[in-house]
């Protein structure tokens, strides 16, 4: 018996490659590479801007727009609208994604359900949500519900999609080895199909949560009292486009964190996938 | 086609005239398996060898519940066997582990699903795991293990809930032959210490006659028993007896069935 299990010993202390000698770093390696293009992006636009003498409601320079995230921040304006949106987006990503999943849930559990609702989950994401905007802000007002949801409506698409897909991913044999064994159709979803759906759904996560971003600051151009799209709109009106453009900086900002911060869940939850690339991206 | 041996006064398993036809898409039928006639005694150890598309792998999944049979009847200890069942154990052709468990978690799965007790099912998952040489990898993950480790996880697996009866499908099919020969060794080892009623379908024919009590040999187009043959080999075996002439003898009477037919696998 000894010797059985010595003759297949694990593959990774069998097969541990040698780790070759590290060969001479080619400029193309760095990690510095891609920062550096953007400084000298910056660089480009700030000297361009000036030399052409391009006026700052046209083009504002970076140096100018860095003083107006300053300035922001400084005077608190920036954190209270940043709070406002950044409410509605998580508000509206929660909600949304929630439903979501529970509709697709439902949805892929059973062909009958999915003969009934399908049809009309199509038919309602081919609605722009931008065109639908105003009407909810109509029915729900200027504050913070109208914006959640829309972005709700905006977010829900991506997770019920993958969610379908994902709970008929789980293979054949994996299903037939827990029947055989007796298990009921709850146990089987969710000893494999749930587990199986968890990288689909991740990846309609990712998608809704970026999604959301754009949700919030559509229902905040519509009509809106606060928030970084009110906010937008209201140094455009003022021609502070330096303004504007720091904005877009925490904007973006938020995007990069929300995304960051998915991922981090996603690899903690879904340490036995090796690759989680198979979802439908956002429509 | 020959009788049935009779098995013993008490066999475990009895089938009869079990019949498996599919509906084709054009309206037509594919008989998959026709007329099975098989009773399996308690405590031995049946092989079932055929070429592709005899049918062999549709009757252990009959036999496992994961498919429903057309007509005739299977019983295990008395009882109907229509639908999955608790008294069996099945070991796939790929090890079907759960790669977000563990190794003791995937070996618990049944035990899990049937809601047996939970301490006690972890001691046996132990014991069982140290049977197989797998001490000490109970927190590893499957992608940590070779194939035919991961295998030895499923033959685990499978008698976790102590069945009385254990299926198993081409399960050592993927291994390497060296591997395959050792694992054979050790099913044999296993199968005279739980003492379980095992059925094992493959398409080798050294394998069937080296493990098996009786060789049930299927052959296609329908799927039916062509031949039952008692293997009257000294146990335990050894690998040595695969050059004996008996060993041969018993191969070449497998083989004609499948040279007559045209099929040979």
């Amino acid at each position: 018996m000894a010797d059985l299990a010595r003759s297949d010993a694990p593959p990774a202390a069998a097969e541990k490659p040698a780790r070759p000698a590290a060969p001479a770093k080619s400029w193309k390696d760095s990690r510095l590479l891609s920062p550096a293009l953007l400084i000298v992006f910056l660089l480009v636009w700030e000297g361009l801007v000036r030399v052409l003498e391009v006026p700052a409601i046209v083009l504002p320079p970076p140096s100018a727009v860095l003083v107006a995230l300053w300035d922001g921040f400084a005077s608190g304006l920036f954190l209270y609208h940043l709070g406002v949106t950044l409410a509605e987006i998580l508000a509206g990503f929660v909600i949304g994604a929630a439903i979501g999943m529970v509709l697709g849930v439902a949805i892929g559990q059973s062909a009958f359900l999915e003969r009934l609702f399908y049809p009309y989950v199509i038919a309602f994401q081919t609605i722009p949500k931008v065109a639908i905007a105003p009407i909810i802000v109509i029915w729900a007002g200027y504050g913070l519900s109208s914006k959640i949801i829309i972005t709700a409506a905006i977010a829900f698409f991506p997770v019920l999609a993958n969610t379908i897909v994902g709970l008929r991913s789980a293979p054949r044999d994996q299903i037939d080895m827990l029947k055989a064994c007796t298990a009921t159709h709850w146990q089987v979803f969710r000893m494999v199909r749930l587990p199986h759906a968890l990288p689909f759904i991740f990846v309609g996560l990712d998608v809704a949560i970026v999604l959301s971003v754009i949700g919030a600051i559509v229902g905040e151009f519509v009509g809106a009292r606060s928030g970084l799209g009110y906010l937008i709109l209201q140094m455009n009106f003022s021609f502070d486009m330096a303004g504007v453009f720091a904005i877009l900086i925490v904007l973006s900002l938020i995007g990069i964190g929300l995304h960051a911060l998915m991922t981090l869940l996603q690899r903690r939850v879904l340490f036995w996938a090796e690759t989680h690339e198979s979802g439908i991206p956002a429509s | 086609m020959s009788a049935p041996v009779a098995a013993g006064a008490d066999p475990l398993v009895r089938i009869a005239r079990l019949d498996k036809v599919y509906p084709t898409r054009d309206a037509g039928e594919v008989h998959a398996l026709s007329a099975i006639d098989l009773d399996i005694a308690r405590g031995s150890f049946v092989t079932i060898v055929g070429p592709s598309g005899c049918g062999k792998s549709t009757l252990l999944k009959i036999l496992a519940g994961i498919l429903r049979r057309t007509s005739g009847t299977s019983e295990i200890a008395g009882r109907d066997l229509d639908g999955p069942s608790r008294t069996l154990g099945v070991v796939f052709q790929a090890p079907v582990l759960l790669p977000w468990r563990t190794v003791l978690e995937n070996v618990l799965v049944p035990a899990e699903v049937q809601g047996l007790d939970r301490e006690k099912s972890r001691a046996r998952a132990h014991e069982l795991l140290e049977m197989v040489g797998l001490s000490g990898f109970g927190d590893k993950y499957p992608r940590e293990l070779s194939g035919g480790m991961q295998q030895r996880v499923g033959i685990c697996r499978a008698l976790i809930h102590e069945p009385a009866f254990l299926l198993m499908d081409e399960p050592f099919g993927a291994l390497d032959a060296m591997t395959r020969e050792s694992m054979n060794l050790e099913l044999l080892r296993i199968w005279q210490e739980k003492r379980t009623t095992v059925m094992l379908v493959t398409h080798s024919i050294p394998e069937a006659v080296f493990l098996a009590d009786r060789v049930v040999v299927m052959t296609p187009r329908p799927g039916r028993i062509a031949e039952i043959l008692d293997v009257d080999l000294p146990r335990p075996r050894r690998l040595a007896m695969f050059n004996t002439p008996e060993f041969g003898a018993y191969v070449s009477a497998i083989r004609r069935h499948f040279q007559t037919e045209g099929a040979l696998d």
